[in-house]
């Protein structure tokens, strides 16, 4: 594998949930490289399929979530996650592909105290000895600023702040080329929230590990991913750098959700958000899926469905650029 | 300023925690007091944990306060005795919660839980005029037409519409003061802003009043006409919402201000990853509560717990540094002088 081919190759990926009426589509071909390194932020409403995106990439899908890859394919590192087995996928995991989970109050385990959590993983993937996971637990969680004798403490001794560092610690036991990020801040303050997204940045340029960020609030990540991926109603609306698409939004839905919420900065001016609310994935809206929320809505939108065309290098699904497609 | 519709003095809630004998006090809210005008939105601001919470809770009588008094309409809420007071209180001073997917009874229709309220809270109303104030509350928080909405289930509606629901709820009372405590932090970001305007809106229609609870300073400066910033269970900062959002004097304000992400203002990225914590305020000593974190602390600060003091109009600042010219110099001098003492 050459430095040039990307880390993740994602090919019109689709997933479905099974529901009574027939199977919802919560990812709709999705289609993304990630090269090694890279910081890219998805971003989106509840329901958008971000999660789901984020499940399918990490073979996580299953029960209880009893969502299926339906079509397409996720190139890691030259091989296709959606045909690998268990046990096969245990060898990736955690070794080269680590997860962070949303709460950490709940992905941690309340009754062991951290070095047990971080013993099971290390035994689980790796044959390292005993004391080379605790010289390894120390180093970790020295690596997000946590003072190794909490190694000892249970889940409850720990700061809200700390608990979800000491996740991302987890995920770094066996740096990984990539770790998947689930809104790890969402449960924490703002001051909290950008302390650790600075670290996390500090350690991705010392480590030189992929992030996938996924959040709800667009905001967080402004200053921080390389690419941001703006997801709605299970399709990718817009991809972009993610400087390009704060100072020059292509998509509607992106224009608007960055006039949805208002700044510390300049004049106060009255907001509108966007009219209506996120369409329900069993019955996704004729044509573009945007369509009965949008500003600029015109007779055709209603009718097809957009492609996503090439905007000088950013992707976006809308036919106002259809004349100027590449 | 227009007239005071609440005061609190001294308001302070401890909580006992551990056993009879290692027993610790948590202090959830120490010595606040504050005032909310008649149709003013006033919005309380700080981290989880600050207790901001346990002020809507003491407000909302959930709670009653340690110490300290809570006066609605000059008269002290402490003094409720009768039932008929006490609903009357309640009614004029509701509470919308943060989640509205949880604090609407699911097995009923949308009008139940409003129809409910008045029955209880305006008696004087007939079936018909229930029914039709039902409606009114509906159409006066843009569910419209009431008439339709009022007969769906909750599960129909999505969480923006819900929330909505909760301050129909609250409206059919004829509030004087909504508490609303983190009513958009469970919204998505595409219909936050539409609860935020509709508050401001029954404000300038209904003439009430709203203590707006949040950790987001942004919706504060965007709705609020005053803020007041809690830290450690302390009103470490009041005034203004502009003033104390584009001019913060407290070190705190300024952290919390400093950390808001803000995609429009130009890249650059001020890398103070301050990766101090939020204090537990059990049995504190005497003291600032944020002097650990502070970059600007004097021996003062470790043994004076400063008091709110006024700067400036209209504005008060628990803080023994900052003073009522414009903080920035105030504090860069400070910096000089910290720095030279060090080498």
């Amino acid at each position: 594998m050459t430095e040039h081919e990307p880390l993740l190759e994602v090919r019109d990926l689709s997933v479905a949930y099974g529901s009574d009426r027939g199977p919802v589509v919560a990812v709709d071909h999705v289609d993304f490289e990630l090269a090694r390194g890279e910081f890219l932020a998805i971003v989106g409403e509840s329901g958008c399929g971000k999660s789901t995106l984020l499940f399918a990439l990490t073979r996580l899908l299953g029960p209880p979530f009893s969502g299926e890859i339906i079509g397409g394919q996720i190139i890691f590192r030259g091989r296709n996650m959606v045909t690998l087995s268990e046990r096969q996928l245990r060898s990736i995991r955690w070794r080269e592909l680590a997860v962070v989970m949303q709460s950490a109050m709940n992905a941690l385990n309340p009754v062991l105290t951290v070095e047990a959590q971080m013993r099971d993983a290390c035994k689980a993937h790796s044959e390292m000895s005993d004391d080379e996971i605790r010289r390894r637990s120390e180093e970790v969680l020295r690596l997000v600023a946590i003072d190794p004798m909490h190694l000892r403490s249970y889940p409850h001794q720990l700061s809200g702040g700390m608990r979800q560092r000491a996740m991302i610690a987890m995920a770094l036991l066996f740096t990984p080329e990539l770790v998947v990020m689930d809104e790890p801040t969402s449960a924490l303050d703002v001051v909290a929230q950008r302390s650790l997204i600075v670290q996390i940045k500090e350690l991705q340029a010392k480590l030189g590990f992929a992030v996938i960020f996924v959040t709800h609030d667009m905001s967080l990540v402004s200053h921080f991913s390389d690419r941001l991926m703006v997801m709605y109603a299970g399709q990718i609306a817009e991809l972009g750098k993610t400087r390009q698409v704060f100072d020059k939004p292509l998509h509607p839905y992106t224009s608007g959700l960055l006039e949805a919420f208002p700044s510390i900065h300049g004049p106060n001016l009255r907001l509108t958000g966007i009219p209506g609310s996120p369409p329900n994935l069993a019955r996704p809206p004729a044509g573009c899926r945007f369509s009965p929320r949008c500003p600029h809505v015109t007779a055709i939108c209603r009718e097809r469905e957009p492609h996503l065309v090439d905007v000088e290098g950013d992707a976006v699904r809308c036919v106002l650029y259809n004349g100027r497609a590449a | 300023m227009s007239d005071v519709l609440l005061r609190t003095e001294g308001l302070t809630r401890h909580f006992r925690i551990g056993g009879l004998v290692s027993g610790q006090t948590l202090h959830a809210v120490d010595d606040v007091s504050f005032t909310i005008g008649r149709s003013e939105i006033v919005a309380l601001v700080g981290e989880s944990g600050s207790g901001k919470s346990t002020i809507a809770r003491l407000l909302a009588r959930v709670y009653r306060p340690t110490s300290g008094e809570i006066y609605f309409e000059g008269r002290p809420i402490s003094r409720l005795r009768r039932r008929r007071q006490r609903l009357a209180y309640s009614g004029d001073v509701p509470m919308v919660f943060q989640d509205p997917y949880s604090s609407i009874n699911p097995a009923y229709r949308v009008a139940h839980g409003i129809a409910r309220g008045v029955k209880l809270h305006r008696r004087d109303l007939s079936r018909a005029e229930r029914r039709r104030e039902v409606e009114r509350v509906l159409d006066a928080v843009g569910l419209v037409p009431g008439r339709e909405l009022a007969r769906k289930f909750p599960y129909e509606l999505s969480g923006g519409q819900r929330q909505r629901v909760g301050f129909a709820q609250a409206l059919a009372f004829r509030p004087k003061l909504i508490i609303a405590d983190e009513p958009v932090s469970m919204l998505d970001v595409s219909i936050r802003i539409g609860v935020l305007n509709l508050m401001s809106e029954l404000r300038e229609r209904e003439g009430v009043s709203f203590l707006y609870i949040t950790h987001d300073v942004a919706s504060a400066r965007y709705i609020a006409d005053r803020v007041l910033v809690m830290y450690g269970a302390h009103l470490v900062e009041e005034g203004p919402a502009e003033e104390v959002l584009q001019r913060p004097k407290h070190p705190y304000t300024q952290l919390l201000l400093s950390a808001v992400p803000d995609p429009r203002a130009p890249l650059g990225i001020s890398d103070t990853s301050d990766v101090g914590e939020p204090p537990k305020v059990v049995d504190p000593p005497e003291g600032c509560r944020f002097r650990a974190r502070c970059p600007y602390r004097i021996a003062t600060c470790d043994t004076v717990t400063p008091l709110l003091r006024e700067l400036g109009t209209a504005r008060r600042v628990a803080c023994h540094v900052a003073t009522a010219d414009d903080s920035a110099d105030d504090f860069a001098r400070l910096e000089t002088r910290r720095r030279s003492a060090e080498v």
